[in-house]
């Protein structure tokens, strides 16, 4: 199976049990490196079924202050892109099976070398890629490497996109779309805004793929809000926040419980 | 006036960049999604405003009557003398409203958004302090809300500038991420116009960032150049004829792109770009991301794709230079382009080389330039013995060094 297949395979489950898929994101190296294992398989077993594996930059624009933190300190700690790959190597040699996609910038990546990078995220049980600042417009050569590997290339969509860009974008899209949820960085916020049910029923019209809504969600309400009108729910900051401190692994255990709940209560 | 030479470029330089907003490999636009309508739109209204008659007569209106321009080209006999060969000319400016060449753009760009776009808001980011005070006073003059972000440790060393940008009605934030430095200040401000897009325009200072900013910055700065070739040509203002180098101080490249742009098609014009050599390369505590291949390499930061200064991992490595606007870890990726073509070269001048240059154009010839220009005037002492009694170098001054008095007068002592 290839990492494409894994992930359509996860939305079709969901889809045969009428409900959404519960994805988190994690960043490398934050707490430390095994606080980060704890935090992935903890959150597998209370439901996460995909993870956003975070890969730290140093220059993280498109991240709110919790993540550009968090990211930071894994950074300091010395967490490198070989180290984020043999992190995930471990956690598939430890028998997960969940779906992992890498989440980076594109300096790190390109850096790396973009076809070196893409045969070792697959021999490391990478699933697919989201990049947030390359556009489909840039992303040809490391478009072509996933293709080739199986790998998914999932970009996000945005409020502001317009109708052009929402079918030129879904049409580079495999796996699934990430619906960035606001006009905005990451980080959790009080409300949902209002007008998301619009925006997912505007890129709806394009395309069949899954939709995967991030940025924001921090509950189970929330996430159970969510869950009612896209295939697939990302928590990133709410759960960075719980895991810093003393007992942050019982806090995101509690919190991941939470969020899958509230995903899987919908519908 | 003398008739100007004809002009035999090998390359038609000004068909560039590409529609993606590529030159060759460098540029383009690596930005997340929130964001790409809005570049489109800039685009597209800056594109029309190039050939808009009515806008470009108010753009060169205001420059005329309310930044000064042309600034003049200053013959610099004494420092002429004092090296013994090229005559060497100096464009001013450091005399243009707000002290440096960035009022060219700021203005430029607040006018565009004033009149050519529904929004109401401008965010922009600051090193020197320059790029911000140029934006808080075309802000003020056009009546825009204006919010700058700034490194607090660049907001410790250019102190006066934050006063200024507060006293014409801007709002600055300091930046505690990161160093502290510009870098940071850019991700600040692309985080904003990611959160305020629909309202607010970001009003990037340099040759920098995802495609337009580096043609439009370009374009809006080019007049330097436009205005040099008249000058130089000029044969009771100016020598009468182009110089033979140009030198100008690269950070990011706005002031050295904008005399450049205009040079290109004159093959036999040197164009020669001063990176900051900080305190020198070997230990990697610099800002010259040409001189250094252990840390300059090809990489994407803050939107474009451009030589980049990293460690191995691809993590944006620290720059050091003295000069807070000169002290950056990419340069623009037209001048990347350029250096590939042959077109353009770039060597580097330290801390202290800049400092001797503060010293040596002070007492020549009364002018205190900014530690960022005094990197292009330190570059004379290398440049001008290898040139002839015949031969012409002009030197772009990006800047006056007022604002720069702190630091120089912690580094030079007692004088």
């Amino acid at each position: 199976m290839t990492g494409v297949e894994r992930i359509q395979a996860v939305f079709a489950r969901a889809r045969a049990e009428q409900r959404a898929v519960f994805m988190p994101y994690q960043a490398m190296g934050y707490p430390d490196r095994a606080a980060t294992l704890e935090i992935i398989r903890t959150l597998g077993d209370t439901g996460a079924e995909l993870f956003e594996i975070g890969i730290p930059h140093s220059d993280p624009l498109a991240d709110g202050p919790t993540i550009q933190t968090a990211t930071y300190t894994a950074l300091t700690q010395g967490t490198t892109v070989a180290d984020c790959l043999a992190m995930t190597r471990e956690l598939r040699a430890a028998g997960m099976t969940q779906p992992f996609c890498a989440m980076t910038y594109y300096n790190p990546l390109f850096a790396y070398g973009v076809q070196r990078f893409v045969a070792d995220a697959v021999a490391s049980g990478i699933d697919g890629l989201i990049v947030p600042d390359l556009p489909p417009e840039e992303s040809e050569e490391l478009e072509a490497a996933c293709r080739a590997a199986g790998l998914a290339t999932i970009y996000l969509l945005a409020p502001t996109s317009t109708e052009a860009r929402i079918r030129f974008v879904a049409g580079h899209c495999t796996g699934f779309i990430y619906l960035v949820s606001v006009t905005g960085i990451t980080g959790a916020r009080t409300e949902l805004p209002p007008d998301l049910a619009a925006f997912i029923a505007r890129v709806r019209k394009h395309t069949d793929l899954p939709l995967a809504v991030g940025f924001g969600i921090g509950d189970g309400a929330q996430a159970a809000a969510v869950a009612q009108i896209a295939e697939g729910v990302i928590v990133g900051s709410a759960l960075v926040k719980a895991a810093t401190g003393e007992g942050g692994l019982a806090r995101v255990a509690a919190l991941g419980a939470e969020l899958a709940a509230g995903v899987k209560r919908a519908r | 006036m003398a008739v100007s030479p004809a002009p035999q470029p090998k390359l038609n330089y000004a068909a560039w960049p590409d529609e993606a907003g590529h030159f060759g490999p460098y540029g383009g636009k690596f930005v997340p999604e929130t964001l790409m309508p809005a570049l489109d739109e800039l685009e597209e209204v800056y594109l029309k405003a190039k050939s808009d008659k009515e806008f470009q007569a108010e753009l060169s209106f205001l420059l005329r009557t309310f930044v000064g321009r042309p600034t003049p080209i200053t013959y610099a006999r004494r420092l002429t003398e004092h090296f013994g060969g090229p005559r060497i000319y100096i464009k001013r400016e450091d005399l243009a409203h707000t002290g440096a060449h960035k009022i060219n753009n700021a203005l430029g760009q607040a006018l565009l958004m004033k009149r050519k776009m529904a929004k109401t808001r401008i965010v922009a980011e600051t090193g020197a302090g320059q790029h911000g005070v140029a934006t808080a006073t075309a802000a003020a003059m056009l009546g825009i809300e204006c919010v700058v972000y700034m490194g607090t440790v660049d907001m410790a060393r250019q102190e006066p500038n934050v006063y200024r940008m507060r006293l014409l009605g801007t709002e600055v934030r300091g930046v505690e991420s990161g160093s502290k430095t510009l870098k940071d200040a850019i991700n600040d401000a692309i985080r904003d116009w990611v959160t305020n897009v629909r309202t607010t325009h970001y009003l990037l200072g340099s040759a920098l960032g995802p495609h337009p900013y580096p043609a439009m910055v370009r374009d809006f700065q080019s007049v330097i150049g436009r205005e040099a070739i008249r000058q130089m040509l000029d044969p009771v203002d100016g020598p009468g004829r182009l110089p033979d180098a140009i030198v100008a101080c690269v950070g990011g490249g706005s002031n050295a792109i904008g005399i450049f742009h205009p040079f290109l098609e004159y093959e036999s014009v040197r164009l020669i770009g001063v990176e900051a050599g900080g305190r020198g390369i070997e230990g990697g505590e610099h800002a010259a991301r040409f001189a250094d291949p252990k840390l300059g390499r090809l990489g994407v930061l803050q939107g474009t794709k451009s030589y980049v200064m990293q460690d191995a991992d691809g993590q944006i490595a620290l720059t050091h230079s003295i000069s807070a606007g000169l002290d950056y870890a990419s340069v623009g990726p037209e001048h990347a382009w350029l250096r590939d073509q042959g077109r353009t070269e770039y060597t580097y001048a330290t801390d202290e080389a800049a400092l001797e240059g503060v010293k040596l154009l002070s007492r020549m010839e009364g002018i205190i330039p900014a530690l960022e220009s005094a990197h292009a005037i330190a570059h004379l002492v290398e440049l001008a013995p290898q040139m002839g009694k015949d031969e012409v170098i002009l030197v772009n001054l990006s800047g006056r060094g007022d604002k720069d008095l702190g630091t120089i007068m912690k580094e030079l002592g007692n004088l």
